[in-house]
């Protein structure tokens, strides 16, 4: 068995694991790589399209090249990866086993994990379609996958379910390269994704964008020959009479991403609603000296506050070995964050009390649309500790607050945040 | 040449009869009209090996289901398929649904059907099954039930099979059927295949392939049943669960699958189209409704696949097994629940017809009953991978991320006899793709391996059939196709 | 309707500059002078301006790549191309292939249609 030692072991190599392992190894401590595929640089490497690294980079790129400036850093740092390996078990006592075909079973000791491995695709099962199980359905991913990295074009004239970014995206991809996209469906009444894909990526092209409709059956048996769409009420019932069929050879879907967290619950960590990590406001799991950071705790919106979130999560894991690690476990006390009125899921799950004077990241998600709304923290009494106006929030917008809870009058006796969003009480001036 | 034994149909009954008969030493042939064999009824059915006290007593597959569901233990042993006698509940939720509960027991035990036991103390019920719903007021245990994974023993069938000598055909339809001087000449579109005696285990087709030599006395009709199967992670089943059960179908079941799933299903609707295996919309929330009478808490948002299987159902709703007026064309006709629990039992009954009929079954010397069980990653120790994966680096590569399955297990169910051709036929042979994400990841890499191996291009890999392509063309040609058209603008 | 003098609305763009997305009315006056009303801000007028004046975008796509690590080598323009033109440029992209190895910033098409534009590589390929 071949057998590594690390101070810490990043497990993935995309957005979030470059980042974190820079971070790591610019603090002077050893650190490696572990990456399923056969290069660095996850899934940035297919999203070929520009818009990434605005706010790290404060400049437009697309997602190759940002991994490219990720991987640039890496090699120049000599940090040290395994590709085409798969870590298949993590002992509580942080032992990693993976496996590839060129070393057979590999052991690494590590003091601290960090888990990157970034999240997944919803498939056509996790929602449940009717009708045939014909070829020619793939996950907007898959789909980017074959045209832009394998070389091939999985179909000719597409429906897109979905009207998050990558589906809008994929549907601009797909013109370019001489395909015909009928429509994207969207059972929301409005577009999921950013304004700015649905104006360049749809109505550059006059691809139709059909909102408050689902597909409701897939017809072909070997092949897809057309889906059947219906028109959906608020409630997202089907409103009987409205179906009609569009003609298609392909369906991708573009339905949501879910954390990966396989690994993390074989370790022996808690998840969250949202199926990442439960984690504390230094982004550790609720086990000792496994972190996690990226879309594998949460799904975010831009690479961006991947990085900035897997930067944190290493500056944290260097900490960590140089405060923690080998010490006496000191009982922590934790201030519980828990998801009020209108959240869907938050990060982080709890709050150290020792760290109540630092800056803290919330993130989280609402579960509907409001406009004109304020964020409120609540202690356990119910008392609102804080207060912040926002002009809106959307599902699809994850919103992320800094706050010091001390200077905002948090004691140490608190026993938990509750955040919730509530309407603004109407006023005469506009304000923001 | 002339076989002396031509089975048509390469679902578990038809391949069940080719293992059977490959202990004699008899010239046997399979044709199977799909790309591959189990693609029909076998595919999508519960996966339950019935204790056999359900049917009524007057019925031939009552009596076959309780014989060939202990045929099992030996199949299992010698095949290696995966195969748990978990034991069924038949939950009854009122007071009285007992006495029927009770009235299966009594005739069940008279049978000798064994380990039936009606059990009425709801803190031992819930103890065997937490998951069970608080409304339960008793059920009938059968700890003969258990769970099989129909495809795999199917493969496993049709694997010992080859080995012993049986030739298989996959995309050879029966067109038409010639008797004349006790010879029985079968037209396929590849060529005409001749044979003394002809076994139409052909399913949902079976009553088309009788009629070919002028035998029409029954008729098969499609009902489809439709499934919802949940993430591994989600729930753990101890048992199978049925509803106390109508005239109709045996209900609603919650049940685990061989591989630690949970599913739920299935309806049933009697439809005309054999090939209607589309999941409804109403299909769907009806199986969900009455799953959740028995456990109420289904873990919904773990679905993974919803699917739909047809049972063949014969006029007679009974197994049609004959040895026909037409000497040497033997019927194995409607077999539908409990087929899968009955196929050796039936497999035993036309080796006796064939007997009957004259063919010397003298014992195949070379015969082995034993396949050889499958490697799987996941069963090895850390050190036994660790010399797996020197000696055949192709243990080391991960294809399939979410049911951990290596290169390896995807060459083994390439090269194995009557191996995969296509994706799901890797798919159901070793599982990559059946997991939460559904191929998403691996599907590449598997149409990678199918092609290299099979020495097939890339673009030309199927999921199933021919016509269920995966991709039309190269990244590029679509736009040169058209600026050699002058489209371009 | 040419030759009459009215007002007219020409055109609505639809601002991306922010999530805010106003819409911006490109309106010509009997003069045949263009205005815009509808914006909140400098930028989402200059954004305005350039969509109505000159559409532009960036074109990212993939040029095929012989003995490279993977078959396509994803690239984009190095600055904004008309938005007439992205078809032609596709087009003589697809009939480009390039060799391995390519480095990030490689132009792999100079000047395409006399735009200005260089076609660049997004990363590295190495060969195989």
């Amino acid at each position: 068995m071949k057998s590594y030692k690390a101070d810490v072991l990043v497990i993935g190599a995309g957005a979030a694991g470059l980042a974190a392992a820079i971070e790591v190894k610019k603090a002077g401590l050893k650190v490696l790589i572990i990456e399923r595929d056969k290069e660095l640089g996850g899934i940035t490497l297919q999203c070929i399209h520009n818009g990434f690294g605005l706010k790290e980079f404060e400049e437009e790129l697309t997602g190759p090249e940002y991994a490219q400036r990720f991987i640039n850093q890496v090699l120049d740092l000599k940090i040290p990866y395994i590709l085409d390996t798969m870590v298949i078990e993590i002992t509580r006592d942080k032992k990693i086993y993976a496996v590839n075909n060129k070393e057979g079973l590999i052991e690494v000791s590590a003091k601290a994990i960090i888990l990157a491995m970034g999240c997944r695709e919803k498939t056509r099962g996790a929602i449940n379609i009717p009708g045939f199980r014909p070829a020619g359905i793939y996950t907007a991913g898959q789909a980017q996958r074959f045209v832009n990295i394998e070389g091939y074009l999985p179909g000719n004239t597409y429906v897109i379910l979905g009207s998050g970014d990558i589906g809008m995206i994929m549907a601009r991809r797909l013109t370019w390269e001489g395909c015909t996209v009928k429509a994207v469906v969207e059972i929301q009444p409005y577009v999921s994704g950013l304004l700015r894909n649905q104006v360049q990526c749809l109505e550059d092209y006059d691809i139709p964008l059909i909102t408050s409709y689902t597909v409701t059956k897939i017809h072909g048996r070997d092949r897809i020959q057309g889906v059947s769409i219906a028109k959906v009420s608020k409630d997202y019932d089907r409103i009987i009479g409205s179906e009609r069929f569009i003609e298609c050879d392909t369906l991708l879907l573009s339905v949501g991403l879910i954390p990966e967290n396989e690994l993390t619950l074989q370790a022996g960590a808690t998840l969250s609603n949202n199926g990442g990590p439960l984690v504390d406001n230094n982004l550790e799991t609720t086990i000792e000296g496994i972190f996690a950071c990226g879309n594998v705790l949460q799904v975010h919106d831009l690479v961006d506050m991947v990085t900035s979130e897997a930067k944190r999560a290493g500056k944290n894991v260097v900490d960590y070995i140089q405060n923690r690690y080998d010490k006496p476990i000191k009982k922590e006390e934790k201030i519980k964050c828990v998801a009020g009125e209108n959240i869907n899921y938050l990060k982080p799950n709890n709050v150290n009390k020792s760290d109540i004077d630092s800056k803290i990241i919330f993130n989280f998600r609402v579960t509907y649309p409001d406009r004109r709304v304020i964020i409120q923290f609540r202690d356990e009494n119910n008392k609102v500790i804080f207060k912040r106006k926002k002009v809106y929030v959307i599902p699809s917008e994850m919103v992320e607050l800094e706050v010091n809870l001390k200077e905002i009058g948090v004691e140490t006796t608190i026993k938990e945040i509750r955040i919730e969003i509530i309407p603004r009480p109407e006023v005469l001036i506009e304000e923001d | 040449m002339i076989y002396d034994v031509l089975i048509i149909g390469g679902g578990v009954t038809g391949c069940c009869i080719a293992r059977t008969l490959s202990k004699y030493d008899i010239k046997i042939a399979l044709l199977e009209k799909e790309a591959d064999i189990a693609s029909g009824t076998t595919k999508a059915n519960s996966g339950v090996v019935h204790a056999g006290y359900a049917s009524q007593r007057e019925y031939l597959k009552r009596d076959m289901c309780i014989k060939g569901n202990k045929m099992y233990t030996q199949a299992a042993e010698e095949l290696k398929f995966p195969f748990q006698r978990i034991g069924s509940f038949v939950v009854a939720l009122e007071d009285n649904q007992i006495k029927d509960l009770e009235e299966e027991r009594n005739n069940g035990i008279q049978d000798g059907i064994l380990g039936l036991e009606l059990i009425l103390d709801k803190t031992k019920i819930k103890h065997m099954e937490p998951n069970l719903t608080d409304d339960v007021v008793g059920v009938l245990h059968a700890s003969s039930a258990g769970i099989v994974s129909p495809y795999e023993m199917t493969f496993a069938l049709a694997e010992n099979a080859a080995m012993n000598g049986v030739n298989f055909f996959r995309n050879h339809k029966v067109n038409r059927i010639r008797h004349q001087d006790y010879i029985f000449e079968l037209k396929t579109q590849q060529g005409v295949f001749k044979a003394r005696n002809v076994i139409n285990a052909a399913g949902l087709f079976a009553s088309k392939i009788s009629k070919m030599v002028g035998l029409d006395y029954f008729d098969i009709m499609p009902r489809k049943g439709e499934y919802i199967l949940f993430d591994r992670n989600a729930m753990h089943l101890n048992k199978i669960l049925f509803p106390t059960a109508t005239k109709v179908s045996k209900g609603i079941l919650v049940c685990p699958t061989a591989h630690g799933n949970t599913f739920v299903g299935p309806n049933a609707q009697n439809i005309s189209d054999k090939k209607d295996t589309t999941t409804t919309e109403a299909g769907l929330k009806e199986i969900l409704e009455g799953a959740r009478k028995l456990v109420p808490n289904l873990p919904n948002r773990a679905s993974i696949r919803n699917f739909a299987g047809l049972r063949a159902i014969p006029n007679t709703y009974d197994f049609i097994i004959d040895n026909t007026d037409v000497y040497g064309f033997i019927n194995v006709a409607g077999i539908l629940s409990p087929g899968l629990t009955s196929c050796y039992a039936i497999a035993e009954r036309v080796t006796e017809y064939l007997e009957l009929l004259g063919v010397n079954m003298k014992p195949n010397e070379k015969y082995n009953p034993n396949r050889p069980k499958p490697e799987r990653f996941k069963n090895f120790s850390k050190e036994e991978l660790d010399q797996k994966i020197r000696k055949d680096p192709t243990w080391g590569r991960i294809i399939c991320r979410c049911e951990t399955i290596p290169e390896k297990e995807i060459l083994d169910a390439i090269h194995a006899p009557v191996g995969a051709i296509n994706v799901d036929g890797v798919k159901f042979r070793c599982r990559p793709g059946m997991g939460r994400c559904q191929g998403g990841f691996c599907r590449p890499r598997v149409m990678e391996i199918l092609s290299r191996e099979l020495n097939i291009p890339y673009q030309d890999i199927t999921k199933k059939s021919e016509d269920s392509y995966f991709l039309v063309s190269k990244t590029k040609d679509e736009l040169l196709k058209k600026s050699e058209s002058g489209e371009a603008e | 309707m040419k030759g009459i003098s009215e007002i007219s609305t020409v055109k609505v763009i639809r601002c991306i500059v922010c999530p805010t997305g106003c819409e911006i009315k490109a309106i010509k006056d009997p003069n045949n002078t263009i205005t815009f009303e509808g914006y909140t801000c400098k930028r989402g007028l200059e954004y305005a301006e350039q969509e109505f004046y000159e559409p532009k975008r960036i074109l990212t796509t993939t040029i095929r790549v012989e003995n490279g690590f993977i078959p396509l080598i994803p690239v984009r323009t190095d600055k904004p191309i008309l938005k007439d033109k992205l078809n032609e440029t596709l087009m003589i992209i697809a009939q480009t292939v390039v060799d391995a190895p390519i480095k990030m910033g490689d132009i792999l098409i100079k000047n395409v249609l006399n735009s200005g534009a260089n076609i660049i590589a997004s990363r590295d390929l190495g060969k195989v």
